[in-house]
């Protein structure tokens, strides 16, 4: 999905290459382009950086949200060390991350490669695209709308329960969300299903750009599916994939409405995650500081993983060009 | 891609001829990749069967037969139900205001943005475009305290227009990453023949640059309408109000309610799914063609 242009980036310095023509012409043409990113910087700042700003400098202040903010230094987040809730909103997002990233991209690799191998070539494009619309539906579905669907189907007298009844497996019978045991993986399965699209779109586009006579080549050379799958396919969709682990990865890390919709955190705060964690901060215990903390953090994490994962991009890119 | 594919495969056939173990053997194992994928692909479907099957129950019905149980008239009571408790077409006006109105304004902003940062490479594009990439990854509870507490001292709050506004901004940090890296690769011959013709910056950008992108700029439009469309959080935050509320919001709110038994919960859920549906389907076509065309470049 047009991402793949993404991967290329504009990382790469176009200008030096290119014959200027002269010094002075050159700057006053360029001057003129400022007024074309004039509105954009302007709402930039007004809807992105000042708030940014100010979450940062709330998080040094205790305040309600009314009256003046009182400045505290780094209280908060001397608290948010010993806060036990904040540790485990962070545990439990390793969770999503399972669910979000490592195994949609695993089994959508898997599928992509299923449905454009050997499905797309063997039967019917068709019958591909046709599997493929059913994999990718639930990432139409509104999120919240998701949430809500799971959340009565596995209810105690939720359509799950009856399923496990109806195939003689009524001893299974569970409360599956209200059970701080089951509710976490419960929320991790709902959340793969959500997921599990996403990536075999991708990956089936990058696919189209994967020359064909490379996969007849090796099969002439005798090398069976998994073997192709393997130096072929992976290794040409590299760049989709790390455009699809980052995106999820960022997606995991500030997931709100699935949580929201299905168990608002709980029980016992066993699904909790950073983002839901600092709304209820928010807007429930009106402790604005506090949330402007754990937000700050949140933010942070998320900065550093973009930069690890896009230097590790950048890095594997030059390997294969240098080799 | 589809008219690639074929003939690639029928001259491999003839070319190895295949002892015939290991044909059959091959015929078998991609019959159990299609069973299996299907298998899958049916199971992805199941909850929406379920939200099919129940939300044409009435409650005495589901009260009895249960979640499984197929109906025993086709009852549509829950859904008028829905229709007018929540005034579901003033939600559908709602959404599809907001999710139309920042498709089209991120659409021109990151335009906008794009043609400053590919075409005309004004000096730090690197940094700014790296801001922009960072701003679409940032999670909103970093933005969100500052901006409901801005929009209620400018009488904003509660409005569409707060939404409209935050979600412009927001989608156009990835549309103007995405688009500058497209637009640095666009081909300097033709802005250099407009620019001979006598054409200005404004020119060049309508009459060249957007007819050009015009099958990425679809994508990026459909792109920004569904994601706005889901939106959860801030809508939440912003619209507190029955008359402003999107259809996410508003089923969310009804979700802890008692009187959402739960044909209507499944009733609420369907309706509130045929809007995206459609609009998938529609522009299904639209989204495969752009891929192509991001891939061919």
């Amino acid at each position: 999905m047009a991402l793949s242009e993404t991967v290329a980036g504009p990382e790469r310095p176009a200008t030096s290459t290119e014959p200027t023509p002269t010094g002075r012409k050159r700057r006053s043409g360029n001057a003129g382009y400022w007024l074309y990113l004039l509105p954009g910087a302007v709402l930039f700042i007004l809807v992105i950086g000042a708030p940014l700003v100010g979450t940062i400098y709330l998080s040094l202040t205790k305040w309600s949200g009314v009256g003046d903010p009182t400045f505290i230094g780094l209280a908060n987040y001397r608290n948010l060390l010993h806060d036990e809730v904040f540790w485990t909103s962070f545990k439990n997002t390793l969770a999503m991350i399972i669910a979000m990233v490592v195994v949609p991209t695993l089994v959508g690799l898997v599928l992509a490669a299923a449905l454009f191998d050997v499905i797309g070539r063997k039967f019917k494009p068709r019958t591909a695209a046709a599997l493929r619309a059913a994999f990718y539906l639930p990432q139409v579905l509104p999120v919240v709308v998701a949430g809500i669907v799971w959340g009565w189907i596995l209810r105690p007298d939720g359509a799950f329960n009856s399923l496990l009844d109806a195939v003689g497996l009524g001893a299974l019978r569970h409360d599956w969300l209200g059970d701080p045991n089951t509710a976490m993986p419960s929320v991790m399965a709902v959340m793969i299903w959500v997921q599990i699209g996403y990536p075999v779109v991708v990956f089936m586009a990058a696919l189209q750009r994967v020359d064909p006579e490379l996969y007849e080549a090796a099969e002439v050379d005798g090398a069976n599916w998994f073997r192709r799958f393997r130096a072929i396919t992976l290794a040409q969709i590299r760049p989709e994939t790390f455009v699809v682990a980052l995106t999820c990865t960022i997606a995991a890390l500030k997931v709100f409405g699935p949580v929201f919709a299905l168990t608002r955190g709980g029980p016992e705060n066993t699904t909790n995650v950073p983002s839901y964690f600092a709304y209820y901060t928010f807007f429930k215990k009106l402790q604005v500081g506090y949330g402007s903390a754990i937000s700050t953090v949140l933010t942070l994490i998320i900065i550093v993983v973009a930069v690890v994962f896009i230097w590790l991009q950048y890095r594997s890119e030059r390997q294969d060009r240098g080799v | 891609m589809t008219v690639t594919l074929t003939p690639a495969e029928n001259a491999v056939t003839p070319r190895r001829p295949q002892p015939a173990r290991d044909r059959h053997h091959r015929g078998a194992s991609r019959w159990i990749v299609l069973v299996l994928v299907t298998l899958g692909a049916l199971a992805m479907l199941v909850p929406f069967v379920f939200m099919l099957l129940n939300a044409f129950k009435s409650p005495g019905d589901y009260s009895s037969g249960g979640p499984l149980s197929w109906p025993s008239e086709f009852y549509t009571k829950g859904l008028r139900n829905y229709w007018t408790q929540v005034n579901f077409p003033l939600k559908l006006w709602n959404s599809a205001l907001i999710a139309g109105s920042v498709a089209v304004l991120g659409v021109v902003v990151s335009l906008l943005n794009a043609y400053a940062l590919g075409i005309g490479r004004v000096r730090g594009r690197l940094w700014i475009v790296g801001l922009f990439l960072l701003a679409n990854m940032l999670p909103q509870e970093a933005l969100i305290y500052p901006l409901y507490y801005v929009a209620k001292q400018i009488g904003l709050y509660n409005t569409q227009l707060s939404v409209i506004i935050i979600f412009t901004v927001i989608q156009s940090a990835f549309g103007t990453y995405l688009l500058a890296s497209v637009l640095g690769t666009f081909p300097r011959s033709l802005l250099e023949a407009a620019a001979l013709d006598g054409a200005g910056k404004w020119k060049i950008l309508w009459r060249v640059v957007f007819p050009n992108l015009r099958p990425t700029l679809a994508v990026l439009l459909i792109f920004f309408f569904i994601w706005t469309w889901n939106e959860f959080l801030i809508p939440l935050v912003m619209l507190i109000d029955n008359s402003t509320q999107t259809i996410p919001v508003a089923l969310a709110s009804l979700q802890g309610d008692r009187l959402m038994d739960a044909p209507t919960t499944n009733a609420g859920a369907l309706i509130s799914l045929v809007p995206a549906i459609l609009f998938f389907l529609i522009f299904q076509r639209t989204l495969s063609r752009g891929i192509t065309a991001g891939a061919e470049k």
